[in-house]
């Protein structure tokens, strides 16, 4: 259990770290997407079923839909 | 600039993670909230609401105001998108500048309609529908409930206005119409709990409503769940597809991906 633990915690770190330190707008929105999907597998494993059902819907699938929407109309890379 | 920010964030984090270490550790049945207020819904809640599922008793009975007003949230925030991008003053206000060359070429290009695509999303969408109906008339006894299964039901219009264009996805949920729909959902929602108030008991006291229906009160609990989730369903999943065709067109509700 305590490996499982380790390996979502080093997951949801990299990937955190990750989508703030891609330029690419869209990659960023996707590697969020798995952050979500992390947090999801994090909320289940706490036995928090509802939440992390909640999260799967809302945090990877709709969150990561409008952020891909909103790129589509400004700009896909991050202006330094 | 930067330094001093990962300074402050590491500083904060640090004393979150510091505090942290004071909760109860977790499951711990000594803690105060599985000593004093846990042990009543787990030994009260099905019998006063016929609900296997404890989150669901909780979230849209004992715990009514909190639902309401989340539902409330949702609709303030499609509301808020609304008014900033299809409201006919809304470009005014925020003062659109010409496009920038640099910018406009580093932008993705929607994609041509492609036909496996399509056949893969006219087969895909009526099973997710499908699923977001269940989730949301099975929350008594599994995971899921309202916002479950309007994100679902949502998200499935969204798929539809991804796959084709936004104009298909329109002609099931039309303009104007969805968001009277979000509005319907939140009324649904706070009449039920002013339906119990006119037949005697307090704002959401479901068993009221025995008043009316041929049921005892612990059914009535359960069926007034079922309806204050189908409001909240119904409310989240048209906002949803609200956000969605306002960002992906900025309130043209022309084109999209």
């Amino acid at each position: 259990m305590w490996l499982l633990n380790l390996m979502l915690l080093v997951f949801v770190g990299v990937t955190a770290v990750a989508a703030l330190q891609t330029e690419d707008l869209l990659s960023s929105a996707a590697i969020l997407g798995a952050f979500s999907f992390m947090m999801c597998i994090v909320y289940a494993v706490l036995g928090a079923v509802d939440v992390a059902f909640t999260e799967a819907a809302v945090g990877a699938g709709a969150s990561t839909v409008f952020m891909i929407a909103t790129i589509l109309r400004t700009s896909r890379r991050t202006s330094r | 600039m930067r330094w001093l920010s990962l300074v402050v964030t590491l500083f904060v984090g640090g004393l979150l993670v510091f505090a942290s270490a004071d909760f109860p550790a977790w499951g711990d049945p000594e803690s105060p909230a599985s000593r004093y207020l846990s042990p009543y819904y787990i030994e009260h809640a099905y019998e006063q609401t016929h609900v296997p599922n404890l989150v669901s008793a909780i979230l849209a009975d004992y715990r009514n105001y909190d639902t309401m007003l989340e539902t409330t949230v949702i609709f303030t925030a499609g509301m808020a998108i609304v008014g900033l991008l299809v409201l006919p003053l809304a470009p005014l206000a925020m003062g659109r500048r010409p496009r920038d060359p640099v910018e406009h070429a580093n932008r993705i290009s929607p994609l041509k309609r492609d036909p496996i695509i399509e056949e893969a999303c006219r087969v895909l969408y009526p099973p997710i529908q499908l699923f977001a109906l269940y989730v949301l008339a099975h929350g008594h006894y599994s995971p899921g409930g309202g916002f479950q299964g309007g994100v679902i039901m949502g998200a499935s219009f969204v798929m539809l206005a991804i796959c084709f264009d936004l104009k298909t996805a329109m002609a099931k949920l039309r303009a104007p119409a969805y968001l009277g729909l979000a509005a319907l959902g939140v009324m649904l929602y706070a009449g039920t709990g002013v339906l119990c108030m006119a037949l005697g008991g307090n704002f959401f006291d479901y068993a009221a409503l025995t008043a009316i229906l041929p049921l005892p009160a612990e059914e009535c609990r359960s069926l007034g769940i079922l309806i204050v989730e189908t409001g909240v369903a119904i409310t989240v999943s048209t906002i949803i597809f609200s956000i969605y065709a306002d960002l992906a067109s900025e309130g043209a509700h022309r084109g999209g991906l």
